[in-house]
């Protein structure tokens, strides 16, 4: 497995436009500059990664942990409709995920997927399959701070893969996993690794 | 004697009659094929219930004939997307577009409807068009005994066809789901089914020509045809004990549908769906999605009650399927549409059951007045039942699915938005599972023992013992 590999030029682009609303000035753009693969697939991802959990943070706790937890108007719920209740943060992110893989369906230009995973998964769907991942989450659990990156092969097509942690930013992150029945692990306190964010970017 | 013919034109005779005998079949395929009557011929094999509507128009499925397996993948969802997205559908092909799925994929590719769902092939199709292949479920959910214990050696091949699990409509047989409703009473305390609410958000529906047709009481005499037109008095007479005249929809609305500029349009004496669309176009949608309105949605000829697999009452051979055929021209009487519609056609035994059935007489209470009012179960409210749908992306309304096929096949799909409007979940499970009682139309109890229920209450007494250590 390998760092920083040369990236799909087209995908790079596609990605960079997506990440930059949230991450980059492009002061003095022009055409040119545009179609510069002068990205990194580590940069890209670490700026895509940097949104998705900018946006979550912000949805746990300005929303969720405020709303729920603290005023408790409102309940948040895995079953928010049955419940009407509020998406959990976790949902919000997968939804986010799938939302991006259909339109990144409509646009080849935009190439890159994302997942939340665990190694103490509620969903067992999101435990860790690929020896990336596995080996991946538990990097970013013994080495807190720390993100993992690697190369990998799925279905014929090469990867590069990042691995980032996902910290219980809020006391409802570590007391909803604690107390869901499905849940491997009902220790966890704020600040706790509890998973990981996995973005992939297709390369040549 | 000189022969006739030498060897070479006895050689020669046969290419000819082999040249003409060949054109000949050649010739009568081509019409068979482009006369659309005779199209069966070039199938590879019958299709199935919720398809065979369309045997005359392979195109609607096969619109370019190389287009392979991406053209027939976007026509399936082209019909089928809106129910195969969250929250209707548990398996949401996104679900599995993350690269991590690559492996899995390789082994049944589910991202595409024919991996379960293949056609043409009735002697491996299974109830509700199924070919799954029998480890579908095994793939992903291979260690489901160690998340649910009481699933430990159960077999892999049967979780969706028992009735615990529906790979695509969940909603009413997930764990949290049963464990919450299931201790419901067989009858809930308020036996009442949604009401519609149209002419409350009329305001709300952009495409909805109120200016035109401000909702107020018009009477006979407020007919606004041309002149060149002269209406049938008892049209008239219907049209004005309408519930169109009482909302103060006028002829031209369905006679003359204004384009976007407010003109109206040239007179129709017969103006089809185009009429229902300008106000109905939900209606008019989910109609063309079902069995009934398939073939007008692919711009074919009504569909037909002889042209049907289930048992149809002789006398309505001729009847065409439009709005019309259920609403009744003018009258537009949706008690009508409601049971004697559906009954002029179908002569199978749960139908031939209904008028014995309590549903039946709670429906005869509501319209002689003496039921409450929403407490009557006509053949409409289970099978075209009225649910709280998402109609644009600001304004969600109570609309009568009129995809009669949309809450069926599984029958599990009608538990949440039919059954448990009166009944609890338990009782609804065990009376779906029942074939005697869908057949007798519901007379009886069902068996109250339902192994999914008991499953789950295991697995929440498990979580309750798990909590208090």
């Amino acid at each position: 497995m390998k760092p920083n590999p040369c990236l799909n030029i087209k995908s790079l682009i596609g990605i960079a436009l997506l990440g930059a609303g949230g991450t980059f000035t492009l002061t003095g753009w022009s055409q040119d500059a545009g179609d510069s693969p002068t990205i990194t697939p580590r940069a890209m991802a670490d700026a895509l990664h940097m949104v998705m959990d900018s946006d979550r943070a912000v949805y746990t706790r300005r929303i969720v942990n405020r709303l729920a937890a603290k005023e408790k108007v409102i309940t948040a719920s895995e079953h928010f409709e049955d419940e009407k209740a509020l998406v959990l943060p976790a949902q919000m992110f997968r939804f986010g995920a799938e939302m991006v893989a259909e339109r990144a369906e409509a646009n080849p230009d935009v190439n890159f997927s994302y997942s939340l995973q665990s190694i103490w998964p509620i969903n067992k769907q999101n435990a860790p399959q690929t020896e990336a991942e596995k080996t991946g989450l538990q990097f970013v659990v013994d080495n807190k701070g720390q993100n993992y990156y690697a190369t990998e092969e799925l279905g014929g097509v090469n990867y590069f893969t990042a691995v980032y942690a996902d910290t219980a930013v809020a006391p409802v992150c570590a007391s909803c996993h604690n107390d869901h029945k499905d849940s491997p692990r009902t220790d966890f306190k704020i600040g706790d690794v509890m998973g990981g964010v996995v973005i992939r970017i297709p390369i040549e | 004697m000189n022969p006739v013919f030498g060897k070479e034109q006895g050689v020669a005779a046969v290419w000819l009659m082999w040249l003409v005998a060949s054109s000949a079949l050649c010739g009568s395929l081509a019409v068979a094929f482009y006369s659309d009557n005779d199209r069966e011929l070039f199938m590879p094999g019958p299709l199935s219930a919720g398809h065979h509507q369309l045997a005359d128009s392979c195109e609607s499925c096969h619109r370019d004939a190389f287009g392979g397996g991406p053209v027939l993948q976007q026509l399936c969802i082209e019909c089928h997307g809106d129910d195969r997205k969250k929250p209707f559908d548990s398996h949401p092909i996104a679900k599995f577009k993350d690269p991590r799925n690559a492996d899995r994929l390789e082994k049944i590719n589910v991202t595409l409807c024919v991996s379960c769902h293949t056609e043409h092939r009735p002697e491996i199709t299974a109830k509700n068009g199924l070919t799954q292949p029998r480890d579908v479920c095994f793939h992903c959910h291979q260690d489901i005994a160690e998340e649910r214990p009481s699933h430990t050696g159960m077999p892999f091949i049967d979780c969706t066809t028992s009735g615990c699990h529906n790979y695509h409509d969940n909603r009413a047989l997930y764990t949290d789901f049963l464990v919450k409703h299931m201790d419901q009473p067989d009858y809930l305390q308020e036996l009442l089914v949604p009401e519609r609410d149209f002419i409350s958000v009329i305001d709300q529906i952009m495409e909805y020509p109120v200016d035109q047709y401000p909702v107020a009481r018009l009477e006979a005499d407020d007919s606004d045809e041309p002149d060149s037109v002269t209406l049938d008095p008892a049209q008239l007479a219907d049209w004005s004990a309408s519930s169109h005249a009482r909302a103060g929809v006028n002829c031209s609305a369905c006679h003359q549908p204004a384009n976007d500029d407010g003109e109206l349009a040239a007179w129709k004496d017969k103006p089809g769906l185009d009429g229902c669309n300008s106000c109905h176009a939900v209606e008019v949608k989910d109609f063309g999605k079902g069995k009934h309105g398939m073939r007008l949605a692919e711009g074919l000829e009504p569909l037909m009650p002889t042209s049907a697999r289930l048992p149809m009452h002789a006398d309505s051979d001729h009847s065409e399927l439009t709005c019309n055929s259920c609403h009744g021209a003018h009258l537009y009487d949706t008690q009508q549409a409601a049971v004697e519609a559906c009954l002029g056609c179908h002569k199978d035994d749960h139908s031939l059951a209904y008028k014995a059935s309590s549903h039946y007489a709670l429906w005869q209470a509501e319209i002689d007045g003496s039921g409450e009012p929403l407490s009557g179960v006509s053949c409409a409210t289970c099978h075209m039942p009225r649910v709280d749908k998402d109609v644009s992306d600001w304004l969600s309304r109570v609309v009568v699915e009129h995809n009669q096929s949309r809450h069926f096949s599984p029958n599990s799909k009608m538990i949440r938005p039919v059954c448990q409007s009166c009944h609890g979940l338990s009782f609804s499970i065990g009376a779906l599972a029942d074939p005697s009682l869908v057949a007798n139309n519901f007379q009886g109890a069902p068996n109250p023992h339902v192994e999914s229920i008991d499953l789950a209450r295991k697995d929440a007494q498990r979580h309750e013992e798990k909590k208090s250590q």
